[in-house]
């Protein structure tokens, strides 16, 4: 087992035939994952990667019974795209793209609610690198090979974040069975406590690793939720504590705005809901072999 | 994107928000005309910075004569104006803006956010307009009202009638302060604004509204949609270094440090200056490359960091996903020859043997790290023995 997507999960890439989604849906087809096809208005009918292209999400899902995307659209029309994978009935949405305007964001965000929560999409990102499940399934931008299989749960905001915590795990033999990359924007898809929840219900999950950046509260509120529901051991990480205060620093999401929501502040609230905290970035891999006896 | 007070008052105008008639002078000669083109005999001269606290610290003054529009002008024009937000070295007045005084009877606050937390738009007013939110909301936290707008909807008149009411205003100030709240409320939906904020905003002897002052900042990401208001930048607002990476697609923000940092990545930017710090070290530099790293962005991002006269080593990390390392290892390659600092690289992920090659290859005195801790502990010692 694995959270969101594994062998069988069936995807279609959204703006497959762009350059940038051609290239990474070719490494997610010579990853294992189970790319069925892929939608651009206006090109339906024709194939691509080998693949068949439909003009409308509903058509992919109707012909290929598909229930994941991978969503690769340029921001202005981003939301739209987002819109029309939730109206098709898809389980799971994981969009890519950095940029993508604030009220768009909150526009997708409460047309997903429209939904009954059984039948509602789960969306990961903007602004991330996606998720793997290794040696099952890719639905993302990241270098496949630096992830072994295994049973760390690791949850992100920041790509680059994730991959370091990747190589670290390998490095010393352990592995991960799915990393979610949840993205740096101020409103994204699901939440730090979204997939805690799953990890925790994940058979093959032993013990999961969340990290964090300034800004916001989504880390104190899960944070939290660990403290009230997590049976597995949970280790926390909140990158910027150089951050000067009231400066945007990259992503939209990592700014120090308001009181409790920068790095120290953080990890002090990690503490003491009795999460496991990593010194430093270098110490991820080595925080979750402590906590695990390895 | 923040604009100028001024710039913000004639967007809400075009709203339907009621503002004191003003005018924007570049020299005192030009503000003593604004002042007498528009009559009267009370202006306020007011300078135009992108930082609150412009009252306190004497850049926003009452005059009633044109010699004294005139000398208030010439004062703080050209000047840097220090207020509690812009920092010590404080920022240099540019644009004054002259508008016609009147007396008013109350002092109201209107704010307008984007809030993550609840993903909706939220309006926050109070009737102890005059002070900053957050003494407000320390000191009057009772009189703070809020309002969540359905983003299906929109913000609806009964919404904004009861925040006028909640205010305390009377039947005739009621009429114009929904019209305010509405109008200001449409100018943050339709131009893609993050924050909207009047304060005061004030009721006239006669029982208008008005915005006596005004803040706006937008959106970066919807500005593409939003062309009139791209227009509005001011690159004096801006570090220079910070503009200058905008154009190159770059995010940067200068610190105070002596190690210039070179990243992919946000996320692994700011763990990269913690461990820096951690290491015993300061960051010059927070600046994250993207996720294209070509040779011209490296070469692009060492122009920037190297402008900094204060670095003393650079450190690059770069963990490749959409990268591949030979590429960034080309571009660092290129971009190390002739540097007057030490160079630590740590390369990771997609094609790292291949970079790594390249780096030894070039025969340039580049010290490699093949870990996070590695690398800043390696920049941090290269940086001290320059010191």
């Amino acid at each position: 087992m694995s959270i969101l997507i594994d062998e069988n999960t069936r995807v279609i890439v959204q703006g497959i035939t762009g350059d940038k989604a051609t290239f990474h849906a070719s490494e997610m087809i010579a990853y294992g994952t189970r790319v069925v096809g892929g939608v651009t208005p206006g090109k339906g009918g024709q194939r691509h990667l080998d693949r068949p292209v439909f003009d409308t999400v509903k058509d992919a899902v109707k012909a290929t019974g598909a229930t994941a995307s991978l969503a690769f659209i340029p921001p202005p029309f981003a939301g739209d795209a987002l819109m029309e994978a939730a109206d098709a009935g898809l389980d799971l949405v994981c969009i890519i793209t950095d940029g993508i305007p604030a009220q768009d964001m909150m526009t997708v965000k409460r047309y997903l609610m429209r939904y009954p929560r059984e039948r509602r999409t789960t969306l990961v990102g903007p602004n991330c690198a996606g998720i793997i499940s290794p040696g099952r399934a890719m639905l993302g931008i990241m270098p496949g090979h630096i992830y072994r299989r295994g049973s760390v749960g690791v949850v992100s905001r920041s790509g680059t974040l994730g991959y370091e915590a990747a190589a670290q795990l390998a490095d010393l033999g352990l592995g991960i069975s799915t990393s979610v990359g949840i993205g740096g924007d101020p409103i994204n898809g699901s939440s730090f406590r979204d997939h805690l929840q799953r990890f925790e219900s994940d058979p093959d999950t032993s013990v999961v690793i969340m990290i964090g950046e300034i800004g916001g509260s989504q880390e104190a509120e899960a944070a939290a939720w660990v403290h009230a529901n997590m049976t597995k051991p949970v280790i926390g990480y909140v990158a910027g504590l150089t951050a000067p205060k009231g400066r945007r620093m990259g992503h939209a999401g990592a700014i120090i705005s308001a009181a409790g929501d920068s790095a120290a502040e953080k990890s002090e609230l990690m503490r003491s809901y009795g999460l496991h905290v990593a010194p430093s970035a270098a110490e991820l891999g080595a925080t979750v072999a402590r906590v695990l006896g390895v | 994107m923040n604009i100028h007070e001024y710039q913000a008052k004639e967007l809400l105008a075009g709203f339907g928000v009621a503002v004191p008639k003003g005018g924007v002078a570049y020299s005192a000669e030009n503000a003593s005309y604004v002042a007498a083109e528009l009559g009267g005999d009370h202006w306020a001269v007011k300078a135009q910075i992108h930082a609150g606290g412009r009252g306190k610290a004497g850049g926003v003054r009452l005059c009633r004569t044109n010699e004294e529009v005139a000398s208030v002008a010439g004062a703080l024009l050209g000047k840097p104006l220090v207020t509690a937000q812009t920092g010590p070295a404080g920022q240099v007045v540019h644009r004054i803006y002259v508008e016609k005084a009147e007396p008013f009877q109350r002092e109201l606050y209107l704010g307008i956010v984007l809030d993550r937390k609840i993903e909706r738009i939220r309006v926050v007013a109070s009737s102890a307009g005059g002070m900053e939110v957050e003494e407000i909301a320390a000191s009057r936290p009772e009189s703070l009202l809020q309002i969540q707008v359905e983003p299906a909807v929109g913000l609806q008149q009964f919404q904004a009638r009861e925040l006028a009411f909640g205010l305390g205003l009377n039947a005739r100030q009621v009429a114009s302060a929904v019209r305010t709240i509405m109008g200001a409320y449409r100018a943050m939906r339709d131009l893609d604004a993050t924050m909207v904020e009047i304060n005061p905003l004030v009721v006239t002897q006669d029982d208008r509204v008005v915005a006596l002052d005004a803040k706006m900042s937008f959106d970066d990401n919807a500005l593409f949609r939003r062309p009139h208001v791209a227009d509005m930048r001011d690159p004096a607002e801006e570090d220079p270094r910070e503009s200058e990476a905008h154009e190159l697609g770059l995010n940067f923000v200068g610190l105070t440090g002596d190690i210039g940092c070179i990243i992919n990545g946000a996320g692994l930017a700011m763990a990269t200056m913690d461990m820096i710090k951690y290491a015993g070290g300061e960051p010059a530099n927070f600046l994250d490359v993207g996720g294209g790293a070509s040779a011209e962005r490296v070469a692009a991002a060492f122009r920037l960091v190297l402008a900094d006269p204060n670095v003393r080593a650079i450190l690059v990390n770069i963990f490749a996903g959409i990268n591949r390392c030979d590429w960034v290892a080309e571009g660092v390659v290129q971009a190390a020859r002739g540097l007057r600092v030490p160079l630590v690289v740590r390369l990771a992920g997609t094609n790292v043997e291949a970079g790594r090659r390249i780096l030894q290859e070039s025969g340039l005195p580049i010290i490699t790290a093949t870990t996070l801790a590695e690398a800043a502990q390696q920049a941090v010692a290269a940086a001290k023995v320059r010191a």
